[in-house]
Parts: structure tokens; sequence; C-alpha cells
């Protein structure tokens, strides 16, 4: 088999047993990967509660990975969410999806409950169970340091052991499979850590074309301003967009009750650059490499966390900011939910809080203590529980990220339609809407919105499916990526067949969330971005969203979706994309 | 979308790229609008339901473009691919079909940006907006021009030219406008922070009104104080109101991320030189001489040109250097700087033409008009016309 290893690797922590499935080639056609097969098997079980022992955590690699692709070091871990309830999927990268294919797995699916604390150690085809209690209470960074000689890592830190609904999984130290709480899913399976080597080859169908397709994707990247260019994420890694996101007025100050930070001149990518003068790193298989690492092991925040622990909980001090970063890190927490969740407590409280408050708030969830055990369980049931819902800025329970949506109305759309709640990445309509490509829509009009984030939303769930980077897509297209699909795997596709399968994989998705009850009203906005306006300045108006309009693009979007008024899956459309519908 | 439907409509007619209201153009979000309907739009509309797509071009080409096309169309099999250096990174290949009936387009369109049909037209696609469209059909017709010249003076220097070939090229050749002449002045330099804008939009505009850019592509930029006023990546040059970033030279903030994908070598050429001004064009007879190399069959770099051509080449006294739009190891920002170093401008092989001058537009402009001109003197020249 091409591309494919045609195996999954099957956990019963209950039993400390495993299995291999050997997948029909059509199932590999029909969902790929990552997300997508992820998805598949998700199904099945997807009404189960989070913590039920029977509810599978899977993780996918795709035919793209463990071989030349551009940015092809990715791969999706996928189950139900803690935090929202809806399917929790994370992309990650760093280079667990590249060992898994050594390994000679494309995926890994686990159920069951370990008795004690236990790690799993995957090296080739010998599959071994160790007891981990002794590394309860470790940071993640602690665990790693004894681990990571047996290849690349996932672990979970505190936070997940004490309960935060959005604790991540962490890969190989410093990438993170983030927003879901997956990491305390891992967790509640007795998990604390996995690791995985191997030295098994990726079989290519065609070796000349893939370099060629390689080689065509490479110049785009070159070109592309946002990647390679002078002011690009290569060079200054996300924290690149903070400038431009605040200029374009549109950067979430105040809990979402600003649009505009007055410091943000002082805090942006090029500071932290002269300040700590971190070493570029990436993802195994990336020619971008996007990641900043300083010579103690910190990371540079990304763009999000950058954002959220400086402007939306008022920080003017770019240390609180590293501090902050490295709290959830090594917590293994989510850097956007956990300053959201700040924000919407700092606004509750109505006091400005210092940076040696933020920074022991953030101990303290991680622990669950004190105030910290309200706060794990994240923005909405914290201000659910005070009286004050609209102070917790989420949709479907997930807090918003960087980009505020009335300065981008497509970001508006896909922060409701996101099958996994508030996630700028589902369609990332920042990508026209503000960076220019893949050429330039007009922010400020939901006319047209509806289909572009219909499409952008398959074309990035075949995107975590082959796997590869989002980024890429600033610059590369499916044209490119189909020639890469084809010369791996043999498989004769198009752009356009690689998007009808996009489609299938996220309407899966939707079926799922239909399936524990998720219906229209829970595609929406909190309602202070229909009240208020943002910080207009800088000849830019930023006026609260116009709510009919804002209801009719979404019925739109339900239409050309092919889902019923009430956001419901039908079954014609399951059939046409060859979906098992449920109701 | 009804206005970028008429916009691009319009555009597409001051381009010179179709007659007028020639394109039929429609758009879908939840319903498809057409800015008219005939026998066509039943045909198109059927790619709507099988393209994950968002917006349909479809135009008979104007002329010169129209003829080229059916020659070109003749006289290869299947795919026509494009010489340049640009349309070659973003399309591909140019494919085209006899058969105009649904399956067939739909296949093709599944894989390409864009599809001739001879004695129909051009048929392309945008994923977000009839802007994509519109540049695709642009790069079309600017890549099928380039092939064209490039191809007759090569068979003209081997004695390989055909009746209908030649025929072709004299039918065309009488269908070349002049370029016009710079005999008014711009804005007057040099420029502080707050007319600077004006005078971009103004250079921009004279520079597509001049036609020495295809579409969308070329940039413009000025420095003031260590920064750089630059025009956005994909913006027209022509409609530069709002889409100018600014950069300061020791990249101390992000905020033009959006810039030009040519800011590298703009800021190179301003750190290398005491320029301010620069202006970067597509101008067609400039790329085409700058592919016209004798050395080519003997060359051990041969078809790697445009990234490592190794000799110091000119066009009388233009350089013409190798190099590859952005930062990537053979990116134009290494090759420029040094060879514009007291000269008019230069030319990038397969791409355009740079210029650069201190103060204001006026010079930039005029070189590169003048380039263009000269280039295409020197192009009838070589072919013995
Ligand atoms: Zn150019």
């Amino acid at each position: 088999m091409f591309g494919w290893c045609g195996k999954i690797l099957k956990i019963d922590l209950n039993s400390k047993k495993y299995d291999i499935l050997n997948p029909d080639i059509n199932i590999l056609k029909k969902y790929i990967g990552g997300k997508g097969l992820a998805g598949y098997y998700l199904k099945d079980h997807i009404t189960l509660n989070w913590h039920d022992p029977d509810m599978p955590l899977i993780f996918f690699t795709g035919p793209l990975v463990n071989t030349i692709s551009p940015t092809s070091g990715r791969m999706t871990i996928m189950s139900k969410s803690p935090l929202t309830g809806t399917i929790g999927d994370s992309s990650v990268g760093g280079s667990f999806g590249f060992s898994l294919k050594k390994a000679g797995f494309d995926g890994i699916i686990i159920t069951g409950k370990s008795f004690d604390p236990c790690g799993i150690e995957i090296n080739n085809k010998n599959i071994t169970f160790t007891n981990a209690s002794s590394l309860s209470d470790l940071t993640v960074n602690e665990i790693n340091n004894l681990i990571r000689d047996k290849g690349s890592t996932a672990a979970v830190g505190p936070a997940a052991e004490n309960g935060v609904l959005f604790s991540n999984i962490v890969i190989d130290n410093h990438y993170f499979a983030g927003r879901n709480g997956l990491g305390l899913l891992f967790s509640s399976k007795g998990l604390k850590y996995i690791t995985v080597k191997g030295t098994e080859k990726t079989k290519i169908y065609n070796k000349e074309s893939l370099k060629k397709a390689r080689q065509d994707i490479f110049r785009l990247t070159f070109a592309s301003p946002v990647l390679m260019g002078e002011l690009g994420i290569s060079n200054f890694g996300t924290a690149a967009l903070y400038d431009l996101i605040d200029n374009r007025r549109m950067m979430p100050t105040d809990n979402f009750r600003k649009t505009h930070f007055n410091n943000a001149c002082l805090m942006n990518a090029h500071i932290y650059k002269k300040k700590f003068n971190p070493k570029k790193q990436g993802c195994l298989g990336c020619h971008i490499l996007c990641k900043y690492i300083t010579e103690d092991g910190s990371s540079i925040p990304e763009f999000e966390t950058m954002s959220h622990f400086s402007a939306l909980i008022n920080n003017n001090n770019i240390s609180v900011v590293m501090e902050a970063n490295k709290i959830c890190n090594e917590m293994g927490m989510d850097t956007i939910s956990a300053g959201a969740t700040i924000a919407c407590y700092i606004e509750i409280l109505n006091k400005k809080l210092s940076g040696s408050d933020i920074i022991s708030i953030l101990k303290k969830i991680g622990y669950a203590k004190g105030i910290g055990n309200e706060l794990r369980k994240g923005a909405f049931r914290f201000a659910e529980s005070k009286g004050k819902s609209e102070s917790a800025i989420t949709v479907k329970k997930l807090e918003l990220p960087a980009y505020d949506p009335r300065g981008a109305l497509g970001m508006a759309l896909a922060y409701a339609t996101s099958t996994r709640g508030g996630c700028h990445l589902r369609s990332y309509p920042i990508s026209h809407e503000i960076l220019r490509k893949p050429v330039s829509t007009d922010r400020f009009a939901f006319s047209g919105k509806a289909r572009i984030i219909k499409i952008q939303e398959d074309l990035n769930a075949i995107i975590d499916s082959l796997t590869a980077c989002k980024f890429i897509f600033f610059a590369a297209t499916l044209e490119e990526f189909s020639k890469v699909y084809t010369s791996i795997t043999g498989i004769e596709t198009s752009a356009q067949d690689l998007l009808k399968i996009g489609e299938r994989i996220y309407y899966n998705e939707r079926i799922m969330n239909s399936l524990n009850g998720f219906t229209k009203k829970d595609d929406d906005l909190p309602s202070r971005f229909f009240k208020y306006p943002g910080t207009s300045g800088n000849n830019i108006d930023i006026p609260p969203i116009n709510r009919t309009e804002f209801i009719k693009t979404l019925e739109n979007y339900y239409k050309i979706r092919g889902l019923d008024i009430n956001g419901i899956p039908t079954k014609e459309k399951s059939k046409e994309l060859e979906l098992e519908w449920k109701n | 979308m009804e206005k970028l439907i008429q916009k691009y409509n319009d555009k597409l007619f001051k381009h010179g790229l179709t007659e007028r209201d020639e394109p039929l153009i429609g758009t879908l979000d939840a319903e498809i609008i057409w800015n008219k309907t005939n026998k066509t739009t039943n045909i198109l509309e059927k790619l709507f339901k099988t393209l994950n797509i968002n917006s349909i071009i479809f135009s008979e080409p104007a002329e010169p473009y129209k003829t080229i096309i059916e020659y070109l169309t003749k006289t290869s099999s299947g795919i026509i691919y494009p010489e340049d250096c640009e349309t070659r990174t973003f399309l591909h290949e140019l494919p085209y079909t006899k058969n105009f009936d649904v399956q067939t387009i739909t296949n093709i369109l599944k894989e390409r940006k864009s599809l001739i049909i001879p004695g129909h037209g051009i048929i392309t696609f945008g994923t977000v907006s009839p802007e994509q469209a519109f540049v695709t059909f642009s790069s079309v017709c600017f890549a099928v021009y380039i092939k064209f010249f490039s191809d007759y003076l090569e068979h003209k220097k081997h004695r390989t030219i055909t009746n209908e070939e030649e025929k072709t090229f004299n039918k065309i050749a009488l269908m070349i406008n002049p370029y016009p002449e710079f005999s008014f002045s711009l804005m007057k330099g040099p420029f502080s922070k707050e007319k600077v804008y004006k005078a971009l939009n103004e250079a921009g505009k004279i520079t597509v009104k001049s036609k020495l850019v295809d579409s969308y592509f070329g940039n413009i930029s000025y420095l003031i104080d260590n920064i750089i006023y630059i025009s956005q990546t994909g913006s027209s040059l022509d409609e530069l109101d709002g889409y100018i970033d600014t950069c300061p030279i020791d990249n101390s903030s992000c905020a033009g991320i959006t810039a030009s994908s040519e800011l590298s070598a703009h800021k190179q050429i301003y750190l290398d030189t005491d320029n301010t001004a620069i202006l970067h064009g597509h101008p067609k007879f400039s790329v085409i001489l700058s592919m016209d190399c004798n050395q080519q069959n003997m060359c051990k770099y041969k078809n790697q040109c445009h990234t490592k051509c190794p000799y110091k080449r000119f066009v009388n006294d233009i350089p013409i250097v190798p190099g590859e739009v952005g930062t990537g190891p053979y990116g134009l920002y290494k090759t420029i700087p040094s060879a514009i170093k007291g000269k008019r401008g230069v030319i990038v092989y397969g791409h355009g033409a740079f210029t650069a001058c201190k103060k204001d537009f006026n010079e930039a402009f005029n070189n590169l008009l003048s380039i263009e001109k000269m280039c295409k003197q020197e192009y009838f020249k070589r072919a013995n016309i």
C-alpha cells in the first residue's frame, strides 16, 4: 500500500491489550486520514459521556505524513470535548505523526481506563504498558525530560490531572493539542504519556512527480509575504499578526469590550525577538518553521496567546506574557481559554489584576486551588455560576481567540458554525478578510460569505486529513496538493475531488454534534457583539454586528451546507455525501 | 456580489481583455446571480452544482488574444505551456478543449484554474471572489501573448516559421497599439508622509493606464525616514487608495505583513542605493526579450534560466537578471539591487522590469515606459521586421 501503512493500533486500557485493525482501502479513500478518519471511528460512540471508558481517544496521521510533502508533520487527536460537548479535535505539529508512521501505524484508537496511571510506549511493533504513578504532579517539562529518549512524546500535565476542562495534550514538549480539553480526557483514561518511535518508511507511488509537486509548492510559499516574507511568520512566528490585527482595529481588548490595545506597539513580535533572542524551530517536515524557542527552552507565545495575555486582560508587561505562556505550557492547559477565562473573571470582579495576580491565578487553575477551582471550568461555566453569562465570550462554551468578529464578518459567521465551538481555524476567513489570500474580500460585508465560509471549512477539513498545515494554504492550493496526494498514494484525484471529501468530513462532524443535541440556537455569538461597537479609529469604523444580517447569512449557510432550517443534517445530503444519517 | 460582478465586467473591458459587456459573470452565495442570461448560462450553471466554487467568468477574449488563442490551440496538443515565470508559478499550464460540454469542462476545472475553449472563450473561476476569476483570465491572456511572441522570435531565428504562423503574426502586429508618450508631469517630490499616498496612487494609475502591467501584478513603493510605503500584496496598481502598507526598514513593526511579496527586493534596493522611489511592472516586450537568449541551447543551466542564468545579459544598457518572486534561495532581492546601480532599470528574466530613482516617480515611470518601448523596437529588429 502506498501512502498509508494500512494499520491502526487499537488499545484497550481496561485489559492493557492491543489489536491491529486493517482498514478497507475504500474507507481510507473516503476519509483520507487525520480528522477525517478519526471522525469516522468516533461517530458510533459520540453520544457516550466524554468520561465513559468506552469513549475512544483517537490519534490519526494521514497519507502525506512521513514523506517529503511540505508541512506534513501534523496529525489530529480527536474525541468528544469535555469543555464543549461537541466533537473535539485538534491538529497538532511536532514529530509524533512522523514517528507513528515510522512505527508502522496510521493511527491509534484508545478505549478503556487504566486503574493506575500508565504510559504507552510504542517502538515499531512492540507496545509496552508502563506504570506512570511516579509522574503524577510533575509538569509537562519534567515529564518530558524523563521520557524523551523513548521517541516522540504525548503527555499531559497537572492541569489534566486536576480536572481543568481546557487542558491540553502536549506533543514533544512544545506542540499543543489544545482548545477542546482533550488532555482531561487523556488523563481520565488513566493515561499519563505515550511515546512512539520506529524505522519504517512510507511507500511512495511516484517519487519524481512528488518532487515536482513539492518544488511547485516551495516556489509558491517563497512568494508569500505572510509565510516567508520579511515580516511573515517564518521570520517572527505567528506573533507577526499582532501589529496587523491591532492596526485593523480588531484586537480583543478588556474581554472584548474594546478592539484596540493602546500598548500593542510596545509588545509586538519585533520586541519579543529583540528581548528574548529566540531560535527558529518547527514541525518535522516543514520548511516554514514558525516556532521560536529561547535559550532556556521557553516558547515565544503564539499570536493568540500574546494577544489574550496582553490586550484581553489589559496587561502591559511583556515578561508577564512570557511567564503566563510558560505556566500554561508546563501545566498543560490551553492559553486562549486560560486568558479568556481570566478576562471574564476580571470583568465580573470589576477590578484590574496585577501581573503577579495573573500568574498566581494561572497556577491556581492548574492545581484547581481556591478561585482556580472555579475558573478551571472555563469562562462559560464560571460566568453562569455568578449569574453573569453575558461576560463569557464563548461559542458553544469555547472561549473565542484573538480576532474580534466585529472586525471581520466572515469570522463572525465562522465562529458560529465551527463544529468545535468558537474557533478561528475551521474556516480561517482572516486569510481573505485580512491577509488578502487567495484574494481579499470585504471584511465588513456578509455578502457572499456564507458560501465562502462553507468552502473554506471543507478545505481546512481536507487539509487536516491529508495531513498538512493550514498556513501553507496562504500560498499553495489544493491544485498543488492534489498532485502531492496522487504522487504518494497512486490514487488519481483533483482539487475539487479532495474538496468534496472535505465536505463529507465536515458534514460528518455536523451529524455527530446534532446527535448530542446541537442545533441553530448553538450557532450563535455572544450578545455583546450585536449590542456594542468596537473601538473605531485610524479611519476604521467598527460598528456592532447587524443581527438580522447575521441570521440571514447563517440561514444561507445552512442552505449551502445542506442542513435544515434548524441547522440539522438531512437524510438527502447525508446520502449524497455517502454518509450514514442518524437522528 | 452584484457590485463585484459589475466591477470585473468593467475591468475586463478597461484592461483590453474583452469587448465591452462581452463577459458572462456568475456568482453563487445562496442563489446564483448572472450579469446576463443566455444559452451558455445553462451550461455554466451546472458547474456551480459540481464544483465547490463561488464565481465564474466566461468570455471570448478581445483581440489580439482571440487570434493568438485560435493559433495556439490549433498548433499545440491539449495543453499550452506558458513561457513566463509568473504564470508558470501560479497557473502551471493552460489546458484547452474543443468540446463545449459540461462533463469535459468539469473534469478539467476540477484540476486547473482556467480552461480555453477555442471559438468560444476562456472559463475561469474563483472560490472566494470573482476577483480570482478576473486575475486568472488576465494571466491567461498575458501568458498566451508572451508565448506567441517568444515562439515567433525563436522560430524566426531557426527558420522554422510556418505560413500560418507568419500570417497570424502579421495580423496581430497590426493590432498592437503603440505605447503612449510621456508628455506630462507626475507629482513632484520629495514627498511628505501626507503627500506620499497621493503620489503612489497617481503613479500606480498611470502605469496601469499605459498597459505596463497585466491585471494587478506589479508594485510600487517610496521611502521616507526609513519607512517604506509600499502597495499591498494582490492590490491593483490603479486602486491603491487604502492599500498602502507602511514597513519600517528595521522590521520594528509587522503591520506590513500584507505588503507586496517584493518587499524584500524593494528594501534591499533602498539599503544598497540612494534611491527613494521604486516602480515594478510586467511590460510585455521586456518580458519577451528577457527570455531571448542565444546561449540557451548550449547552456548547462538550460530550463533554469529564471533562477540560475550565469551570464551578464543586457538589452542595450538594461541588465537582465535571474530571480524568483519572494524570499526563496533564488529570490530576486538578491539579484536586482546590485544590477540596478547606475542603471535606468533592470529586467527580471521572464517576469518584468524594475525602475528606481530619487525624489519622485517621474523618472521611474519614464524609465519603465522607455525600457518597454526600447524592448518592443528591439524585438521587431531581432525578428527582422
Ligand atoms: Zn512582478
